[in-house]
């Protein structure tokens, strides 16, 4: 016996790319993902254009037309225009950048941050876990909206304080997200043999738990970008967000309801973005999650 | 002539997936009659417990289809039946065992509930089974399924029965569970029992208690019994009769003496070859090499062909049809003739 | 005399007593004063049921866990007073496979990545150049019986068996002496469980291994051991040479374990 007997199992003439190819025939398998995803690309586009494309740009920089204030929707002004004379349309398109850019920077920070905080308690365990999950739920016991106020009143409004506001309200859902994720995998027998090769706790936290606890994270934040799209907009709706002349869609349907019911284009626009936005993220989310967790799914 | 228990002829059975419809039962032939225990061997992705899966129809349509056959349990069809009859004959006349005790016992009931329920469903069907007169209370009903049900465990081995029935299923160990769920099995009294690998997930000491429990209860009750497993070792010590499968063909059945003592099919000949014994010298293992092939364009001749060192031409030209060894002992290969000298090498 | 290669001593591990909400859990002896040698290059068999001690055993050895009495020592050195680079450096010469071929690798690393990682790992002993550790890589598959072509393969690609070469090949990445196997072919259909207990039998010729294996299933053990240590609760029942052990056990639950052994007895099979 000095030979060593070659498999003959058959060569899987695969891609590479297969993976990926199946999740996307999942996806399509659903229609509301795929509606999701439409939605989501369009809201997507205008994030990026929608100040070039506006066809009245100047109404964006604050420009004002006190003559054609109140025009109800016609060809010139698709969704009329607002007491100012500005066309609603282009502020809603170039609105689209703020909303769904705060939005973005909120989740994209409070994963960053509530990542962090979940990996570390779930990977160390001890002391640490106890100390930061206290940490986190006496964050939650504050409501968000009132959190975001006070640290919005203390650094003073704009954008970024703003967007640096609602994120310390929004960790907790991904730092116990993650942590949870991490303890589950922690117990992986892939992690057993990392731990018996040798390899250091960075090595086996970056390596080999957090590549697999992605998948979850992602598919959190997809659901969640429309509450913060909307949660954005309610600041903005109160006053305590983005100021006008910047067009935000919160801000837009707070000016606009001193106007109700009479000029009610001038609120149906933002809210018809917003409505849109939000459910194309959350359809978007639901089949994210049906491709990439299918054990969560219905 | 009346008819056999269970008799499956030419049973067809296609998956379909996101790479296609994949033909995972090719034409299954089995028939199962009272006081045997049919042994169904196969490795992982064979067939045989879509087999066991499909006798109480019990495999979801879609994704799977039946494209031909009819499983005939005492002459009546099961795949054209309406469901509800479908689910009369299920837990009554035929009942089922998995592989998993852990997960097939509610964890939020007692024992005893779990079998009284069962008890319950199946007097529904046979008045007879709890023994007491047609126009009993509910209350006295419940109070016989209760005592049917402390007898049953009882009579699977589980010692000090009556009070245990009053146990959570995680106050029982894994042979306990496996014995729970063969008397909640048992308990309706049918006639065909298929076990799924009822003792793979147990110790080997547990698994010989419940293997014997198993035969008991066919020398008992006199009824047929399906046991679907992927050792070949149970089979031997357990079974009447064996039916070997290969990628969703039976490739040899027949008495389980004959096809152990004397295997035709070049695959059971492997699947032999391949358990360590007594005997076998260190290294000298024959391990089967490939594996098993892509169903969803599987060629048209026999599906061993490409693993099978006796593998001529016209083998992948035709499925081979099952070939009389001697007795009811068959095998499907054609050149049963050829091999028969290399039985014994 | 052959040398020991590890020796476990006195052996005795107890799980706590937790406080939970309903009160305090009871403690749980898992390994009561276990002592085994095993020889350098020999195959050592422990056999034991679920709740044995035997994952307990594995666990301690590689150091994941530390008993609550006795020494395990490796080449006469106590694991216990190791400092932590010298535990390192111990991981690059005991090695374990899993029983699972389906969890032990991480879906999210390619071949490649998986067989270098204890290179990588290891890296200050062995000191290798990126081309070399792929060269390596390349080497061991087909030293398990792979090729330099699954590289860049993921593990879902792979059947069970050939996930289980994977696994091998990655012990074997470091250069160990000592392999713990831990079940390593109670997972797999039995064609393939033939190939990969031949392939183990073939490496240990080849590479002058010891195997420690792990096993509930008396016929692998018996294929492929040269001595046998049948665990029960905790406990050394019986220690002795595989065919001792098998053809006239001494303790009770030998007995029973090898009569309760579900066997194709055939005639043929003498030859």
């Amino acid at each position: 016996m000095s030979e060593i007997a070659q498999t003959s199992e058959a060569e899987i003439p695969r891609p590479a790319d297969d993976r990926l190819r199946r999740a996307l025939f999942r996806f399509r398998q659903s229609k509301l993902s795929m509606l999701g995803a439409a939605v989501v690309a369009i809201v997507l586009f205008f994030t990026a254009f929608g100040t070039v494309l506006a066809p009245y740009p100047e109404h964006i920089a604050g420009a004002v037309d006190t003559a054609n204030r109140f025009q109800p929707p016609s060809l010139t002004h698709p969704f009329g225009t607002n007491e100012l004379g500005q066309d609603v349309l282009s502020l809603v398109m170039a609105g689209a950048t703020v909303s769904v850019l705060a939005g973005f920077g909120v989740v994209l920070i409070g994963t960053l941050i509530g990542t962090l905080v979940g990996a570390v308690a779930g990977f160390v365990g001890g002391w640490t876990d106890e100390g930061l999950m206290r940490l986190t739920d006496l964050t939650l016991t504050i409501p968000s909206l009132i959190l975001a106020m006070a640290i919005a009143a203390a650094l003073g409004p704009g954008f970024t304080n703003m967007v640096i506001a609602i994120s310390l309200s929004w960790w907790p859902g991904y730092a116990r997200l993650v942590r949870g994720e991490v303890l589950a995998a922690r117990e992986e027998v892939y992690v057993t043999a990392a731990r018996a090769i040798g390899a250091n706790p960075s090595r086996i936290l970056f390596r080999h738990i957090l590549p697999n606890v992605v998948s979850p994270i992602i598919v959190k934040m997809s659901l969640d970008m429309g509450f913060a799209i909307l949660t954005v907009a309610g600041l903005g709706f109160i006053g305590i967000g983005v100021r006008p002349p910047t067009p935000e869609w919160g801000t837009l349907l707070s000016l606009s309801r001193s106007y109700m019911p009479d000029y009610w284009w001038t609120a149906m626009a933002p809210g018809m973005a917003m409505f849109f936005a939000v459910f194309g993220f959350n359809l978007l989310g639901d089949g994210l999650r049906d491709i990439l967790d299918p054990k969560a799914r219905r | 002539m009346t008819h056999p228990l269970l008799d499956i002829r030419n049973l067809h059975l296609t998956m379909t997936s996101f790479d296609g419809a994949a033909h995972v039962l090719n034409g299954i032939d089995l028939t199962v009659n009272r006081g045997e225990i049919w042994g169904l061997v196969g490795e992982s992705g064979c067939g045989k417990s879509l087999t066991g899966l499909s006798i109480s129809r019990l495999v979801s349509t879609p994704p799977a289809r039946y494209i031909d056959g009819e499983i005939l349990f005492e002459g009546r069809d099961i795949l054209s039946l309406p469901a509800k009859e479908v689910q009369s004959l299920r837990g009554k006349r035929i009942g089922m065992i998995f592989q998993d005790p852990t997960t097939n016992l509610n964890p939020s009931y007692r024992i005893g509930e779990q079998l009284v329920d069962v008890a319950l469903a199946a007097a529904r069907h046979d008045a007879s089974i709890l023994d007491c007169p047609p126009n009993a209370s509910r209350r006295e009903r419940r109070r016989a399924a209760r005592r049917l049900a402390g007898d049953m465990l009882d009579r699977v081995g589980i010692p000090n029965a009556e009070a245990r029935l009053d146990n959570y299923p995680h106050e029982f160990s894994g042979g306990m569970r496996q014995r729970v769920l063969i008397a909640m099995a048992l308990i309706g009294r049918p006639d065909l029992l298929i076990a799924d690998e009822p003792t793979t997930a147990l110790d080997v000491s547990v698994q010989a208690q419940i293997l014997k429990l198993l035969k008991g209860t066919v020398a008992d009750h006199f009824i047929g019994v399906i046991l679907i497993t992927h050792n070949l070792g149970v089979v031997a010590e357990t079974c009447s009769h064996v039916a070997v499968m290969y990628a969703g063909n039976i490739v040899e059945s027949g008495p389980v003496a004959e096809v152990i003592e004397r295997p035709a099919h070049p695959y059971t000949k492997a699947l032999m070859a391949s358990i360590p014994t007594k005997h076998s010298k260190r290294g000298s293992l024959n391990g089967l090499g490939g594996s098993v092939p892509n169903l969803i364009s599987a060629p048209p001749g026999c599906r061993f062909a490409p693993r099978c060192p006796h593998a001529v031409e016209a083998c992948t030209q035709t499925l081979p049809k099952p070939v009389q060894v001697g007795g009811t002992h068959h095998a499907a290969c054609i050149r049963l003739t050829e091999t028969e000298d290399l039985v014994d090498a | 005399m052959p040398e020991p290669i590890l020796q476990i001593e006195n052996v005795s591990k107890i799980y706590g007593a937790r406080r939970t909400l309903f009160g305090r859990t009871a403690e749980v002896q898992a390994l009561n004063n276990v002592s085994i040698s095993v020889q350098k290059g020999e195959s050592f068999g422990l056999v034991g049921e679920s709740g044995s001690g035997k994952t307990t055993l594995t666990r301690s050895i590689l150091h994941l866990e530390t008993p609550t009495a006795g020494r395990i020592l490796f080449e006469g050195q106590d694991l216990a007073l190791l400092s932590s680079a010298e535990l390192r450096r111990l991981r690059a010469r005991v090695q374990i496979v899993f029983q699972d071929p389906y969890a032990s690798l991480n879906p999210r690393m390619s071949v490649r990545d998986i067989v270098t990682e204890p290179m990588l790992v290891h890296n200050d002993i062995l000191n290798l150049s990126r081309v070399q550790r792929t060269d390596r890589a390349a080497e061991l598959l087909s030293l398990v019986g792979l090729g330099p072509q699954h590289l860049s393969r993921f593990p879902h690609e792979f059947s069970g068996g050939q996930r289980q070469r994977i696994c091998i090949a990655r012990a074997l990445a470091s250069g160990p002496e000592l392999l713990l196997l831990d079940e390593p072919t109670s997972a797999l259909d039995v064609s393939v469980q033939a190939q990969v207990l031949n392939l183990l039998c073939d490496l240990q010729d080849r590479l002058g291994l010891t195997y420690f294996f792990i096993s509930h299933d008396l016929a692998v053990v018996r294929y492929l051991c040269d001595r046998v240590a049948l665990i029960y609760r905790g406990e050394l029942v019986e220690e002795g040479e595989t065919d001792e052990i098998f053809d006239a056990p001494k303790s009770d639950y030998a007995k029973m374990l090898i009569g309760a052994m579900p066997e194709v007895k055939v005639r043929g099979n003498a030859a």
